[in-house]
Formats: C-alpha cells, structure tokens, sequence
C-alpha cells in the first residue's frame, strides 16, 4: 500500500493511545525478551570481563570434548525422539483417522495424557517402571533372566521424551488426516490407484506438512529441555552443560553464554528447516460437504493387530501416571515389582510444610496467565485492526520467544537483572517478580495465538457498527470486543496458568530462596532425594491434577463460548 | 483446443438396472432405471438432495447399491472397487492434489496402469493439449485459475482414456461468464472424443444447453428420461414442468359435460374446455408463459380460453415484459414481447387472458 487517500480512513487511523500501547508493549517486550537474551549472545562473544569482540569462546566449545560429546548428544537425543514419538503416533494417528475405529475419540483422548504431566515428573514414575531395578526388569529378570537398558543414560531421555512428547506429533498428524478432502482419495481410486500406493502416493505427501510440523516441535522442545535429563543425571547434553555451568563455575563464566547461543542457533535452524520444507505445503485441502478420508472397516486380523498395537502404546503412555500415582502412596517401592505398603503420609506432607510451593505457582502462574493474555489481545487487536507501523514486529517478537530455551532465558535474566539493585541493596534477578516474567515471556506465543485467532473470529463490522453508533475506538474494544473475545481470552490464559505451573526450565536458575520456590522447584528438590521421592510423587500428581483440571476447563471454555456464539458446527 | 489429437476408444452404453440405495431410514435411490446410449452426453438434472450425485458415484464405484446393478458395455461391475471399473470421473471440487505438478497430475493414472514412460509422455502431452494447457505443465494446482483447474481435471481424467467419463458439477466453480465457454468446450471435447458422458446438475440451463438426453430426478427417483425438447413442451408431471423453465400450474376440477364441460381452477374461475380434450381427475392445467397473451377488456372474445383478469405486478425482461395476471385467487406469468413504441398493461388494470389451445398441457396433479 503506497497510495495514502486524503480523508481518514478507519483502517488508517492509529490514535495517540494505540501508539501509547504499541510502545508499552514493545518496551516491555525489549527489557524483558530482547534485552536478557541479546546480553546472552554479547556475553558470548566478548572476551571475559571486557567489552572485547571475540570468537576464542567458540573456539574453547569446541575444543573441549565435553562439549561436543553434549552437542552430539543433545542431537542425537532430539533426533531419537523424534523418532520414537513418530513409532507411537502414527498407528494412532492412522488407526483412528483411516477406520472405522471403535474407541477412537478415547485414543486420541489418551494420546494427550502425557502432555498434562511435566516430563520431568515422568522421568522419575518411569525410573520406578522401566528402570534398571523397576518392575519390568524384575520380572524379565525372574521370568527370562535378562533385563533392557530402557532408562540407561540417553536412552532413558529419549525413551521420557518420546514418551512425553508424542501427543504433538499425533494431534498435528491426525488433524492434516482429517483435512485431507475426501475427493483427493476418490480421484486417485478413479485413475486406478488403491491400497499402499494410494497411501505412499496421495494421502502421505498430503499429511506430510502435518507431520513435519509436529516432528519439529519435539525436536526443539527435546533439545531445549533442561530438567529431564538433570533428574535422570544425564549431564552430558548441552541444555544442562548450560546450566552447572553457571550453577558451578558463575555468571561470569563465557561458557554457559555459548552454551546458549548454540542452543538458540539450534533451535531457530530446526524452526527455519522445518518452515523451509512446509513452505508452499499448506494444503489446505478440505472442500465443503469432502472433510475427511473415507473410513473403511477392519478385517477381523487387522483389527486384532490394530487394537494390539493401539492397547500397547496407551499402556505405555499412562505407565508413569500409574507409577507417580503408586509412588506417592508408597511406603518403600525398592527392588520390588510394586510398593511393599501404602499410606496416605506423602499427601500430609505436601499440603503442610509445603503447602508454599502449591501456594507460588498459584500466584506465580496466575500472574504470568494475566499479563500473556493482556499483551496478547493487546497485540492481537494492533495486528489485526490497525495499520500501525511496524505492529507486524511486535507479533514477531512475542512470537520469538518460541526459540529462546528456558534455561537461556534464565541465564539472560540472571545476567542482566542482576547488577540492577533495589535501593535496599537486593539485585532484581533475586526477586519473585522475576520468576513471573520469565514465565510470562516464556507462554506468551501460546496465549498470543489464541488471542488472535479469537479476534480473528470477530467480524469488522461488528466494530463498525458500535462505531457508528458514537463508541469510541477505546469504549468499543471494551464494550464489543473483549466481550466477543472472551472465550478465547480464558482459554489463552488456562494454557498459559497451566503451563506455567509445570515450568522449570528457566525457574531452576531464577529461584533463590526455598520460600520463593513454586511447584516445579519443589518437585525437583524432593525428587534429588531418595526419601524425598514419595513427597516429591504426591506434589507431582497435585501438579498432574491441576493441570489436567485446567486443560479440561479451557476446553469447556472454548467449547461453551462457540456455541453461544453459534459459530461451532 | 488441438483438434488434431485423439483418445478415442469404441463408445459403450451404460446400464442402470433396479437400483435402490438407502442410508439407514433414507431411501436415497428408489428402483433407478437407465440405459445410456455409447456416446451420449447424459445429464442427471435435479434439485440438490435428489439423489443425483449419489448416483454417479455409485458408478464410479464409491457408493454400493443395495439392490441392482450396473452395466458398462454389458459387463455387470457391480462388485468392482472404483480402481478397477475404469471410468472417468471429475470431481466438483477437481480434487487435483496439490503436491503435484500438473503434469504429474495428469500422468498419475497411466502411471498407475503400468504405462511406459515414453506413452506417458505423449500421452500426457495429448490431453494437455487437447484442453489447451501444454504450457502450464510444470505449474502447481494453486497456480492456475479456476477454469484452468477445471481443464487440468478433465485432462488428467481423459488421460487414461476411459470408457465413460462422469462429471460432477463441473462448472458449478466458475464464474458465470466462464460457465458458458467451459460448458461449450465440454460438449466439444465430448464430440471429438465420442465417449459416453453423465453429466450431474442442478442447473437446468446447462443440461438443456449440451446434452443430449436428461434425466430428471426428485427424490431419489427418475420423473422422466428424454430429450431437453421433449422434456420442456412434453414434461411427465407437475415437477418436470415446474423445474424447467417457468410454468403455470392451475389445479382444479372438471365440471359438466358436453359443450358445457369446463374447468374450474381453485378460487371458482372456469375455463370452457369443450368435450375435445381428454383430462385426467383432479388434474392441473399447465402452460408457459409465452404461450399465453393479454388483450384489452374491451378486445376479441374469440377463442375457447378468454377469461377476464387483472394485472397485479409487471417486470421488464429486455426481451420481453412479465406480467402477473390475476384470475380469482391464482396468478399466472404472461410475457408478452417487448415493442418499443407499444404500450404497456398497467399494474391494477383489468384485461383478459388468451390461451391458445394447442398450448395447453394436463397433468395430473
């Protein structure tokens, strides 16, 4: 758009308050996403303690074979699991989507489960299952006399991960099954083609955007995660080398900022690869009155095989609830098939002495909940409804904060906020708030997203009309838009709250002080503990509860506010 | 178009014997009965919900009968699956898949069927050529324009040169203006290529305009089976007539006899309908609107069918002006042609209606 017409249009008009509020967010947007992390990536590339250009950091990185044997493996890590979340999500995917499957809605239910458990949380459950004296490997053992290496070094991050992170790749897969117009199927059956060939030549490209798009959200979230292999003492990948190096060794220590850089670097490459290859790939296929591929009807040995196959993946998928669930109420689970005794101790503990933790992550979650869902109708409505230069970077930002790894984002904050001291000498980075904005920061592309899309919804002339009837811009997002965006307003602000609650990434480096401590903090620290495991199992399934009780009341949300709006189908 | 490239296999008929379909309690296909001449270009002419489409897909393959079957060149491929039967359908939406060029769209049938390479090619070059597209061969799907999709359809399905080709709304896509040169370019193609084509519709305009013969459907059954001629001056029932083209339909009942023998329509108006015309009890009297005319009051009372009525709206058509006369409580369109210079009947006016005779159609209501 060149042409500028003389008389103010609505579409061009940007009042003295939208400016105002593009500033406040861009401004907050800087002190607390740009500015940690461009002082990560300065730190990284100046010599210790001066203002010095310098690449003999990198150079350090990579002559240290520690850190190459984390970068290798922190890939290789990524790689495998994307490799076996895809071996569990696709017979779901493809049973539930191609057949006329009874149970489907109940596997793509379950196929969720894993993601309203922090993985760390199951790391531990699964040690107790899978682990070399876990009950598996005790009755291989009497059984056959042989045990498996599931949660042995790599293999157990990995086999948590995958486990862990799977739903991502099922959602998008089954949801690029589902889009794919009937017609795409009946056109290549007409031409002659059917079975395998079918698959291999039409359905499969066609899902293929689905997938990849999946796949490379598990390989960052895998390569960026911090606590998982921290609870399963594996050091040796990059996201911990990170953070004991400045634990450890301190803030000023040019290591761990490498560390990071290489991490972002990673995770950008791994975002950009993937967009690269979707790129001209939406295909958007879906015809009115044609959704969905055709569902035939199983032959009796292929639903025997079906039902095998989907009975032994969910098996899997709620093994470290069921263990977290026995662990919490277990006497002593050692050595044994399953506890020797139970009670109900483990609980008294949780809801007394630390009842704080529970008490933080309410606060601390419901803070950072409520400052995403401002910002993310704020940007959303600038994006969206006003011709604001430059509104688009806002959007990118926010959005940019997806490829910055918590432990990163920790260290940043660590780094920048604490030379900044209050007047009573406390550095800011000791302060609660900080933990706050650095959960906030983190959730705000989820909550963004949903803003958006519930503005999107909205019709202009809603607005116009209320305009037209004498509201102010002000008055009308208050009194029409935000009433019409309410439903997606909460269940931004749900998944943020619940998100947040679980998150540890970057917490574990801005915690200070125990009484500062939420939720995930506290998990950690008991699980560090064999006498803590059992108080640690029952503050994990408070964890597992609140956050299943919120993704199920955000669902109810959205459901509820479509159909009042008419707009479901 | 290149007129010098030819697909041509021998034209077969196709044969609709006995077929009824349900869906649970709705009965979609009610005893359907058919036979399609080789080479005809067929049309399954209906409002949406009549059971059209169901049909050519149970052709193709994609639906099952529950009783009856269908015949291709009198071989029975009931119990084929759509990637044997070896009959060519375009898709209303073209269903082109969007990860393929347009070339690789095209070849994917004869791929399929094992062709070799060097066949594909030419003949892909064929049927590229034969819609006029041999330029826009490496483009994607997402770059052509709707009609070019549409062509690109008809071309990969002409392709594998199969004995009937089927189309599925293929022109409710388009744009009007597009509408009538596609539709001509079809019938073209159909001509040149002499294959046995069904044609699904719901617009009558398109069925009378380039098929041969149509088949009227409502509810799942066929009303009637002939010529777009036949079915307009000749239609079988109530609903044929009112779905192509406009029609006036007076419902009444035959009173008295011999010379007196009349036709009282609904409201208590009666026409002489004298004792020559054989009508049906409780029949409807059925005539187009150019096939009756207006008088003044005052005029010629000649003619068995004058009856005196009062103008309640008028609408210019260009060629022609629509009047909506009123005889007791029923109202019937008259268009008489457009002189200019002439004067017009004005809204609230009383004149009479003439009927010519010939004209007129019974049906029973």
């Amino acid at each position: 758009m060149t042409a500028v017409p003389a008389t103010p249009s609505r579409a061009l008009a940007a009042t003295p308050g939208q400016i105002a509020l593009a500033l406040a967010i861009a401004a907050f947007l800087l002190v607390f996403l740009v500015l940690p992390v461009a002082t990560v990536i300065y730190v990284a590339f100046t010599e210790k303690g001066t203002s010095t250009f310098t690449l003999v950091n990198f150079y350090d990185f990579v002559r240290t074979e520690l850190f190459m044997r984390s970068l290798w493996n922190s890939f290789y890590v990524s790689a495998m699991s994307v490799v076996w979340a895809s071996v569990l999500a696709l017979p779901l995917a493809y049973l539930t989507t191609r057949f006329a499957f009874r149970g489907a809605a109940i596997v793509q239910t379950l196929g969720f489960l894993p993601l309203i458990m922090p993985p760390f949380v199951g790391a531990v459950a699964m040690q107790l299952f899978f682990g070399r004296n876990g009950s598996i490997n005790l009755l291989l053992d009497d059984w056959f006399g042989f045990k498996i290496d599931f949660m042995e070094g790599l293999n157990g991050v990995i086999f948590v991960q995958s486990v862990h992170y799977f739903p991502f790749i099922l959602i998008n897969l089954s949801a690029a099954l589902r889009n794919i117009d009937r017609a795409m199927e009946e056109a290549a059956q007409n031409l002659g083609s059917s079975g395998f060939r079918l698959f291999r030549r039409i359905v499969f490209p066609l899902a293929l955007p689905g997938y990849l798009a999946g796949a490379s959200l598990v390989f960052v979230k895998v390569f960026d995660d911090l606590a998982t292999p921290l609870l399963l003492n594996v050091k040796d990948m990059l996201a911990p080398q990170a953070y004991l190096r400045v634990t450890s060794i301190g803030i000023a220590d040019p290591m761990g900022y490498v560390i990071s850089v290489v991490l972002i670097v990673a995770s950008v490459l791994a975002m950009w690869l993937s967009a690269l290859a979707l790129k001209g790939r939406d295909y958007a296929t879906t015809q009115r009155g044609g959704g969905g591929l055709a569902r035939r009807v199983m032959r009796p040995h292929e639903a025997v095989l079906g039902y095998g196959v989907v009975i032994l993946i969910l098996a899997l998928v709620l093994a470290p609830h069921l263990a977290l669930l026995l662990l919490s109420f277990a006497t002593i689970w050692s050595f044994s098939p399953l506890p020797d005794a139970y009670t109900i101790a483990h609980y008294g503990r949780v809801f007394g002495e630390s009842s704080l933790y529970i008490k933080n992550t309410l606060i601390y979650a419901a803070i950072a909940g409520g400052i995403d869902v401002v910002l993310g109708v704020a940007i959303a409505y600038l994006v969206l409804r006003t011709k604001l230069v430059g509104r688009e970077w806002l959007d990118w930002m926010a959005t940019a904060a997806l490829a910055i790894p918590g432990v990163v984002l920790g260290i940043g904050y660590l780094r920048t906020f604490y030379g900044i001291t209050l007047p009573d000498g406390t550095p800011l980075a000791a302060l609660w708030i900080t933990i706050v904005m650095a959960l906030a920061i983190r959730r705000l592309p989820y909550a963004l997203r949903a803003c958006h899309a519930a503005l999107q919804q909205i019709s202009v002339s809603l607005e116009e009309a209320a305009e037209n009837l004498g509201a102010t811009k002000a008055r009308t997002v208050r009194r029409i838009v935000v009433p019409l965006m309410t439903g997606g307003i909460l269940a931004g602000f749900v998944t943020s709250f619940a998100t947040a609650a679980v998150e540890l990434s970057a917490t574990l480096m801005l915690v200070q002080s125990n009484s500062d401590a939420p939720l995930a903090y506290g998990l950690y620290v008991f699980m560090q503990s064999a006498a803590g495991r059992g108080p640690g199992a029952a503050l994990g399934v408070v964890a597992v509860v609140l956050v299943a009780a919120c993704t199920f009341l955000s669902h109810l949300i959205v459901e509820r506010s479509q159909k009042a709006k008419g707009m479901g189908h | 178009m290149n007129a010098n490239v030819s697909l041509t296999t021998p034209a077969v008929s196709v044969a609709i014997e006995g077929v009824n379909l349900s869906y649970g309690d709705n009965h979609v296909l009610k005893d359907v009965n058919l036979s399609i001449e080789p080479g005809e270009f067929f049309a399954f002419l209906g409002p949406s919900g009549c059971g059209k489409t169901t049909l050519l897909r149970l052709i193709a393959g994609f639906n099952q009968a529950d009783t009856g079957r269908v015949t291709i060149g009198g071989q029975d491929i009931s119990r084929l699956p759509p990637w044997k039967r070896d009959v060519g359908m375009v898709f209303q939406s073209y269903a082109l898949w969007p990860h393929m060029s347009v070339r690789r769209n095209v070849a994917f049938g004869l791929e399929e069927r094992g062709v070799k390479r060097a066949e594909i090619e030419r003949r892909v070059e064929a049927a590229l050529g034969l819609v006029g597209l041999g330029h826009l061969a490496e483009r994607r799907p997402s770059q052509l324009s709707g009609g070019q999709q549409q062509r690109v359809a008809v071309a990969r399905t002409v392709a594998v040169e199969p004995k009937v080709l089927l189309l599925d709304e293929p022109l409710s896509n388009l744009d009007a203006k597009m509408r009538v040169q596609v539709r001509r370019e079809l019938r073209d193609l159909q001509q040149r290529l002499g294959l046995t084509t069904i044609f699904v519709t719901h617009d009558q305009e398109e069925a009378n305009s380039i098929c041969d013969r149509i088949a009227v459907m409502n509810d799942g059954i066929v009303q009637q089976v002939g010529t777009p001629m036949e079915l307009y001056e000749r239609p079988a029932n109530l609903f044929v007539a009112g779905f192509l083209g406009t029609a006036n339909i007076l419902k009444g009942r035959v009173v008295g006899s011999g010379a007196e023998r009349s036709f009282e329509i609904e409201g208590g108006v009666k026409f002489p309908i004298g004792d020559g015309a054989a009508v049906p009890d409780g029949a409807a009297l059925v005539f187009r609107p150019q096939h009756a005319s207006l008088v003044e009051p005052a005029g010629s009372q000649e003619g068995a069918l004058s009856l005196p009525c009062v103008i309640a709206n008028r609408e210019f058509l260009g060629a022609s002006v629509r009047y909506g006369a009123r005889i007791g409580s029923a109202e019937v369109a008259v268009d008489m042609p457009f002189q200019s210079g002439r004067e017009l009947f004005e809204v609230g006016s009383e004149a009479r209606l003439k009927l010519a005779p010939g004209s007129l159609h019974w049906l029973s209501a």
